[in-house]
């Protein structure tokens, strides 16, 4: 696992590069949703606030939204998941990342977690 | 929250659990696509024992039963099997069950989320000379479904059931102990549904994975029989059937016989079907991208309001969305384009005509 990687307590994971963040979800998170049948992604262009859901990731029984960690603009949405949205489960750090996210100034990642303190809080799920 | 008599051997396979009526059961093991399409293509094994089995018995047992189902009891011959809804005096469905007819009883499976109000509402419509018995805590439930299930039941019961037809059950015996074995099904494929005493239990389903590895099973849970039965186009209660939705609107006529002399509810669906209804259930499929879910409006092509979706999934053998809902009868017709609101986004589908899979 990339030691770059931060996570929220909604089980998304941010890669800063830049100005330009990119979300996926973590391996617990797709363990949990199971097999990941179809992700209604967002619009390159769309201005989106931090909290607010930017895609859907469904299985064949549920419903899941993925926020946005930051607030910006859709620069990049991962268009192999239309064709095969089983990447999430996959590959969830790597091939299954869902969009990239360019944020105004620098992005302030500060209050995530890193893997080790993500691990820690998953313990108390 | 009760266990089933197997609920530590799917611990130990690995299941996710969760509560359902009441139930600690098995919603997935190895994953819901990788067992729906273990079921359609090799054999599955589920654990059923949460579905409710009440046992009628006595001269006035048949009757009894004539009463409260809308399917005719009489026509059953003794290893028969029937589907039948259960109404109320407004002919709204307070359960959808199977009625078999015994040599001295009949057996009535009922769903497990409906089994304490079906319980109250049988023991209070029991006409003289029935005896009623509860034998849900006493008896396993363990189905068995898929096209290598013949040969995978007849290995472990050491019988033949070439000659078992749909809807029709024996009473083997097993280590001495009599087990009742019906050729029915919730997922669309040809299976069996196996009854067996508590006691048996494990016993029973290690023999089913030990002697099925050859042919491929794989245990089972909630989540692919669920997607089993929609791609089946059978109805979930709560979900496509409640209280508040009649047989005739379900697409059920063919289990209500009106010209029986009396059962509850059969003047309201008299009426009912007299006067004609408004809505219909209704199978779809998607045009558009988008999973269909209960409990999303159906609109049609100009955008009005006709009806919800009451069950909708991705098709794990079609690979697409389908679903079924209640539409203004004036769409009801197959080949009828509607749309589905799917996050305020309107997304095209086509009413089906029969079956999902061909």
């Amino acid at each position: 696992m990339n030691e770059q990687l931060r996570f929220t307590k909604e089980h998304e994971w941010v890669l800063v590069k830049g100005n330009i963040i990119r979300v996926g979800i973590s391996d617990y998170a797709q363990n949990e949703l199971g097999d990941i049948v179809f992700v209604d992604l967002p619009s390159i262009g769309d201005i989106v606030e931090e909290g607010e859901g930017i895609a859907v990731l469904e299985s064949v029984k549920a419903v899941s939204d993925v926020y946005a960690p930051v607030s910006g603009e859709i620069v990049a949405i991962n268009e192999a998941l239309e064709e095969s949205p089983e990447l999430v489960n996959e590959s969830p750090f790597e091939a299954g990342w869902i969009v990239e996210i360019e944020v105004a100034g620098v992005a302030q990642t500060g209050d995530l977690m890193n893997q080790q303190e993500y691990e820690a809080f998953l313990k108390g799920v | 929250m009760k266990q089933t008599p197997l609920t530590a051997k799917h611990k130990a396979l690995g299941a996710r659990m969760v509560e359902y009526a009441g139930f600690e059961m098995p919603v997935q093991y190895s994953g819901v696509l990788e067992e729906h399409l273990t079921v359609r293509s090799k054999v599955g094994i589920f654990d059923l024992t949460h579905m409710g089995e009440f046992e009628l018995r006595g001269p006035g047992a048949l009757v009894t039963v004539n009463h409260l189902i809308t399917n005719d009891a009489a026509r059953l011959k003794e290893g028969e099997i029937l589907y039948s809804p259960l109404t109320s005096e407004d002919g709204g469905i307070i359960d959808d069950i199977l009625v078999y007819r015994r040599a001295e009883s009949f057996l009535l499976v009922v769903n497990a989320a409906n089994a304490a109000k079906d319980l109250a509402w049988i023991q209070s419509h029991l006409l003289p000379d029935t005896e009623f018995l509860d034998r849900s805590d006493e008896l396993t439930l363990i189905a068995v479904q898929g096209p290598q299930s013949e040969p995978l039941m007849e290995e472990v019961l050491g019988l033949s059931l070439h000659d078992l037809k749909s809807y029709h059950f024996v009473e083997p015996s097993y280590q001495g102990e009599v087990l009742l074995l019906s050729r029915t099904g919730y997922t669309g494929e040809d299976g069996f549904e196996l009854y067996l005493p508590n006691f048996l239990a494990e016993t029973l389903w290690d023999e089913f994975l030990a002697k099925g590895e050859k042919y491929g099973v794989k245990p089972i849970g909630l989540g692919a029989r669920d997607s089993l039965r929609l791609e089946a186009r059978m109805p979930l209660y709560g979900n496509d059937i409640d209280e508040y939705t009649s047989p005739l609107e379900a697409g059920l006529q063919r289990f209500v016989k009106l010209d029986k002399d009396f059962f509850i509810g059969i003047d309201a669906l008299r009426r009912l079907k007299q006067e004609g209804f408004p809505r219909k259930l209704v199978a779809f499929t998607m045009v558009d991208k988008g999973i269909p879910r209960h409990g999303y409006s159906i609109l049609n092509l100009q955008g009005k309001e006709i009806g919800a979706v009451t069950s909708g999934t991705h098709s794990p053998t079609l690979d697409h969305p389908i679903g079924m809902g209640y539409v203004d009868v004036a769409y009801a017709k197959a080949d009828t384009e509607i749309q589905i609101e799917i996050r305020k986004r309107l997304a095209k589908a086509r009413v089906i005509k029969g079956r999902f899979l061909s």
